[in-house]
């Protein structure tokens, strides 16, 4: 009979100068450069995007699916907090806290793809915003979905530094951000999709559907999760701690339910559109397309058994599955999916700058966590020996 | 397990609220704008197109854009498409051996590529700091730099591919055709109609270029008509001329709710780089979903109000350092 | 404007006076009208105006320099068929000074020039020809004791109108070729104030002659851009209006002196031709009055830039000249065309790395979690075992 003593969050403690952070370092500066190359003389000396691919990997990537994997914090916030599964709770921080670096990030990423940057206040001022645009409450949303989660992580900071009045003030109105927490990632997460639907027929009709934000609220929830299992694992083998078995193993079956539920969803609305046969026409997109139902089917083929369950090698390949499938639902609608009527004449691949520019926020990220987890209390303190 | 089906109950619950506020009852639903009444506009006629591109030259004047170089010598101004400098080109259609002028098959035939000036414009729909505006009145789309921020939504929105970006400088702006908007006060018109030596682009109120293509298509081809030039309530300019081979449909008359840009054409409309679009804008939809989902910011309210009610009841335990809870729902 | 009609009607006697004096036809003397007229790009029926003026008009006193210069651009002028240069110097105007065409010769020669100054004071118009040197206070060019430079602002000072003709006195021309060492500039710079130009080495006499009778019939100077240069004669680009034109816009260039595309006619752009960047009618209307295709370019050497300033005698012959008029040539985009960056081999590489990179981590992770699992379970079985063992004891 194990009991259920769920251990506080403590530091993890250890040298921050290792292999990975040093890694991470070089790639932030090389990013860093490329940057001030593209604010002096432009976004067309560095990206590839052009007058047919307007949106490239920085928003594709960067933003959308960077924060689509930014949904850890959001799903196991519904979990805890609205379903009520306490047990979970140890989960809250990481996933907050990747989370956090996820949307931050993500929006940060936007000032590096907007062209005319300086106005980016626009967005969030009356008078000039436009509330009709779906851009536009995506933008609110996000900007006031980091703003909660930097109140919601909060608690970390304040209690490394002592300040435990204050803490318990926050603690008192937490709940309310809590509920803006959950409320706020569907609202944008869906929008996400939605954003899809004013380009019309310029995108394949196998992403093109009045249902694309239920499908993206849904994929958004399950690849929360995912990425729970994703970084569950990966932190542990990193730091040299156990897997918290006990929470993954359920919270897994809970991602399946969600998933069979998405599946339903978005195979039913390919079927009532008569869409599916484009998934039958040579080429790329269609090889794209099943490539990532695939992914979203992997899961229950890798951990459909309660047996299966207890392999933590299959958790974290199923999570990786769903990131995948997460990945590219959003990748096929706005870039592989994405082209004009006409069939345009236009190509795009990310050049190597680009490329960098995205490694480089994925490592600001990393070495973000890294540096926290090491050093303000996150992960549940682990009473066995703490790896250096 | 309950809580499982609990879950799993309440997420297709939520979904299925979701979905069906998605496909909206019809007082969520936004109605496919139309042209405003005294909407300005171009009737762009391919067969009365003679390809000498002065509108091109007049386009680029007009708007001070520099040339695009296309070719090793760089000699010419040879944009391959509409771009951030380019607000105007006339493109060709080509099959076979191009013999015949506006043959489908074995011919060749010129299509102007510029702003549509949609009755429902994407582009409007989709900035989000209404730097794409539509005029009430003249129902031109404008285009403002002062709000734009960059983000090319535009760009990527507009089903004909017009607004384009500069992506060669640090301050690039969107560029496209704004119909000369800001040559009205010295009495001009559009420049592109202006310069037009066949009168193949017509300037004038969308609603009289509409009964004027709609003339031209129940003509017999090969029979002669008058053709004005330069702008209809102008100075007449107008000529006779043979009666082309057009297609039964004034291009822009209904897709996306109609455009103030009209187009005639002997070759398929597809084939011209003029894309299928149904009445029903892209817009609409896309702004439907958006009302019925957060029209009044009703559901997030109410979404707001339930789940922190449930987080308040959750979360009270909290707020101790070692994080046990009494969990509720548990063995 | 009247019509030719009004000519006919003022009596018999005007009419023998024009055909006495200018020695001509009245068909013929229309006709010149006509052709001036025509040069200036003037409305229908400024012909009869033409005519009017000159007929009834004062000769007016023309007083004309020499300074730094060649004397092409008065041997142009003799060139001229209509009017000829006889007729304009006999009878359309009174050239009062003319150090080439006059009979007379020193002190004479200047008091005549001072003579015609003071009686036609604020009413004569000043032709100048030639560069004027500044340097050393412009002692490179002295007439009478007097440097150019005095000259020029003492006959500057009460004419009615200034005329710098050729490109020496418009803008230095040769004489001004680095390193320019008499410091040779137009008469603008030296009077400070903008005259009206007529460049060209030498220029085409009709731009001048045109001017002149502009001046006479209307009493003011035609239209002129901001250097002061007629705009019938200057607006334009000589690339605007070449013969050659076509072969330009198609790509068909001569690439050597002699050579097929040469043979041709093919565009001389390539061999240096400055039309696109020259602004002149010499393509309009050529020399000798043999019309057009009577010009350089026609007789197969390129356009040499010699009207205009920092093109003429500053550029090498045969450098590519900039084209300052791009406007589209014959060529279409298709309705598709294919552009854009594909997979550069950098970016590839590095996509592809990043991704083997996560391949074979996550494969590594997977095993050695699959490994620790194994274990795990492995010892989890013992345990059971073992306790089963124990229990069954």
């Amino acid at each position: 009979m194990t009991t259920h003593q769920q251990a506080a969050p403590a530091p993890v403690g250890g040298s921050l100068v290792n292999a990975a952070t040093v890694v991470c370092g070089v790639l932030i500066a090389i990013m860093a450069a490329i940057l001030l190359v593209r604010f002096i003389f432009g976004l067309g000396t560095v990206a590839n995007i052009n007058d047919g691919y307007s949106w490239g990997i920085w928003v594709v990537v960067d933003v959308m699916i960077g924060s689509a994997l930014a949904c850890g914090g959001f799903s196991v916030a519904l979990l805890v907090y609205i379903f009520n599964k306490g047990e979970y709770h140890p989960l809250v921080r990481p996933a907050l806290l990747a989370s956090l670096f996820g949307y931050t990030l993500a929006g940060a990423g936007i000032f590096v793809d907007l062209g005319r940057w300086w106005n980016f206040w626009h967005i969030f001022w009356p008078g000039y915003a436009n509330p009709s645009s779906v851009m536009f409450e995506v933008a609110v949303c996000v900007t006031a979905y980091v703003l909660v989660m930097w109140i919601e992580f909060s608690p970390v900071f304040l209690e490394k530094l002592g300040k435990r009045d204050v803490k318990k003030k926050l603690n008192k109105w937490l709940f309310f951000f809590i509920a803006l927490g959950v409320l706020l990632p569907m609202m944008h997460q869906s929008s996400l999709g939605t954003m899809l639907v004013v380009m019309g027929g310029q995108v394949n009709p196998l992403w093109q559907t009045p249902a694309v934000p239920l499908i993206y609220l849904l994929t958004a929830i399950v690849i929360g999760y995912g990425v729970v299992l994703f970084e569950s694992c990966v932190a542990a083998a990193s730091y040299r701690r156990t897997i918290e078995m006990r929470l993954l193993n359920p919270l897994s079956k809970i991602m399946l339910g969600v998933l069979a539920v998405y599946l339903v969803v978005r195979f039913g609305d390919l079927l009532i559109r008569g869409a599916l046969g484009e998934a039958l026409n040579p080429g790329w997109v269609a090889i794209s397309f099943w490539i990532e139902n695939i992914a979203f089917v992997a899961p229950f083929f890798l951990i459909g058994t309660v047996a299966a369950r207890r392999n933590p090698a299959r958790l974290f390949l199923a999570g990786i599955a769903i990131m995948l499938g997460g990945i590219l639902l959003r990748l096929n609608g706005f870039l592989i999916g994405y082209g004009h009527f006409t069939g345009s004449g236009w190509t795009y691949f990310p050049s190597l700058a680009e490329v960098m520019v995205t490694v480089g926020i994925f490592a600001i990220e990393v070495l973000g966590y890294i540096i926290i987890t090491r050093r303000f209390p996150v992960l549940p303190r682990e009473n066995a020996q703490v790896a250096s | 397990m309950d809580s499982r089906r609990l879950f799993l109950k309440g997420v297709v619950a939520g979904g299925a609220a979701i979905t069906a506020a998605a496909v909206a009852p019809p007082s969520y639903a936004r109605e496919t704008h139309s042209r405003p009444a005294e909407a300005l506009g171009l009737l762009y006629d391919a067969t009365l197109c003679i390809g000498c591109k002065a509108c091109v030259v007049a386009c680029k004047e007009a708007n001070n854009n520099p040339p695009e170089f296309s070719t090793e010598d760089r000699l010419w101004d040879t944009p391959l498409d509409t771009s951030g400098y380019t607000f105007n080109i006339i493109k060709m259609y080509r099959n076979g051996t191009m013999e015949t002028k506006d043959a489908e098959v074995n011919g060749f035939a010129f299509m102007k590529t510029s702003c549509m000036h949609c009755a429902d414009p994407s582009c409007v729909s989709a900035c989000p700091v209404s730097a794409m505006t539509k005029d009430p009145v003249t129902g031109i789309v404008a285009y403002d730099p002062g709000a734009c921020v960059g983000c090319r939504y535009c760009v990527v929105a507009c089903p004909f591919g017009i607004p384009k970006y500069q992506y060669d400088s640090p301050t690039g702006k969107i560029g496209k055709c704004e119909l000369c908007r800001h040559r009205y006060q010295d009495g001009h018109y559009s420049a592109c109609a202006e310069v037009c030596p066949t009168g193949a682009t017509l300037h004038g109120r969308s609603a009289d270029l509409l009964l004027e293509a709609k003339r031209r298509i129940a003509l017999k081809p090969g029979s002669v008509t008058r053709y004005p030039r330069g702008k209809i309530g102008g100075p007449d300019q107008s000529y006779e001329g043979p009666v082309g081979n057009y297609l039964q449909h004034v291009y822009g008359e209904k897709e996306y709710g109609g455009t103030q840009v009209l187009k005639l054409s002997a070759v398929t409309f597809a084939k011209v780089g003029m894309p299928d679009l149904p009445p029903k804008s892209s817009a609409a939809m896309s702004e439907t979903i958006q009302h019925s989902l957060y029209g009044g910011l009703v559901m997030p309210v109410v979404v707001l109000g339930a789940l922190s009610f449930i987080a308040k009841r959750n979360v009270h335990d909290e707020d101790d350092e070692s994080g046990t809870g009494k969990d509720k729902g548990e063995k | 404007m009247g019509d030719m009609n009004e000519i006919f009607n003022l009596g018999p006697d005007a009419l023998h006076g024009i055909e006495q004096r200018l020695g001509m036809s009245r068909r013929d003397y229309l006709q010149f009208c006509a052709t001036l007229a025509v040069t200036m790009g003037l409305p229908k029926g400024a012909d009869a105006a033409v005519a009017k003026a000159i007929e009834t008009s004062q000769r007016p006193s023309v007083i004309w320099l020499h300074f730094q210069e060649c004397t092409g651009c008065s041997e142009s002028l003799l060139r001229a068929e209509h009017p000829t240069l006889e007729k304009l110097i006999l009878d359309v105007i009174s050239l009062d000074y003319h150090e080439t065409l006059m009979a007379a010769a020193g002190h004479q020669a200047e008091a005549a020039r001072k003579d015609a100054m003071k009686a036609h004071k604020g009413k004569y118009v000043l032709v100048v020809e030639g560069a004027i040197p500044v340097k050393d206070n412009g002692i490179f060019c002295k007439i009478g004791g007097q440097t150019a430079i005095d000259l020029v602002k003492e006959c500057a000072a009460d004419a009615a109108a200034v005329i710098a003709i050729g490109s020496c006195a418009s803008w230095g021309g040769m004489p001004s070729t680095g390193p320019n060492p008499t410091g040779a500039s137009s008469v603008a710079e030296v009077l400070g104030k903008p005259v009206v130009t007529i460049p060209g080495c030498p220029p085409n006499p009709y731009n001048f002659l045109a001017t002149v009778v502009h001046f006479l019939t209307f009493g003011k100077l035609p239209e002129v851009d901001k250097l002061g240069r007629p705009k019938f004669a200057y607006s334009r680009l000589i690339h605007e209006n070449c013969e050659r034109r076509a072969h330009f816009d198609a790509g068909r260039f001569a690439m050597e002196f002699g050579d097929v595309g040469h043979r041709q006619g093919y565009c001389l752009y390539k061999l240096g031709c400055k039309g696109p960047e020259t602004y002149a009618n010499c393509s309009t209307i050529g020399f000798g009055d043999a019309g057009e295709n009577n010009w350089p370019v026609g007789c197969g050497h390129p356009c040499i830039g010699c009207s205009e300033k920092g093109v003429g005698f500053t550029k090498p012959i045969h450098q590519v000249a900039s084209v300052i008029n791009i406007t589209p040539p014959q060529q279409y985009p298709r309705i598709v065309e294919e552009q854009g960056k594909g997979a550069s081999f950098a970016s590839a590489a590095a996509l592809a790395a990043l991704a083997g990179a996560a391949a074979g981590a996550a494969v590594m992770l997977t095993r050695n979690l699959g490994l620790s699992h194994a274990a795990e379970e492995a010892e989890r079985a013992k345990a059971e075992g073992k306790s089963k063992d124990q229990a069954q004891v």
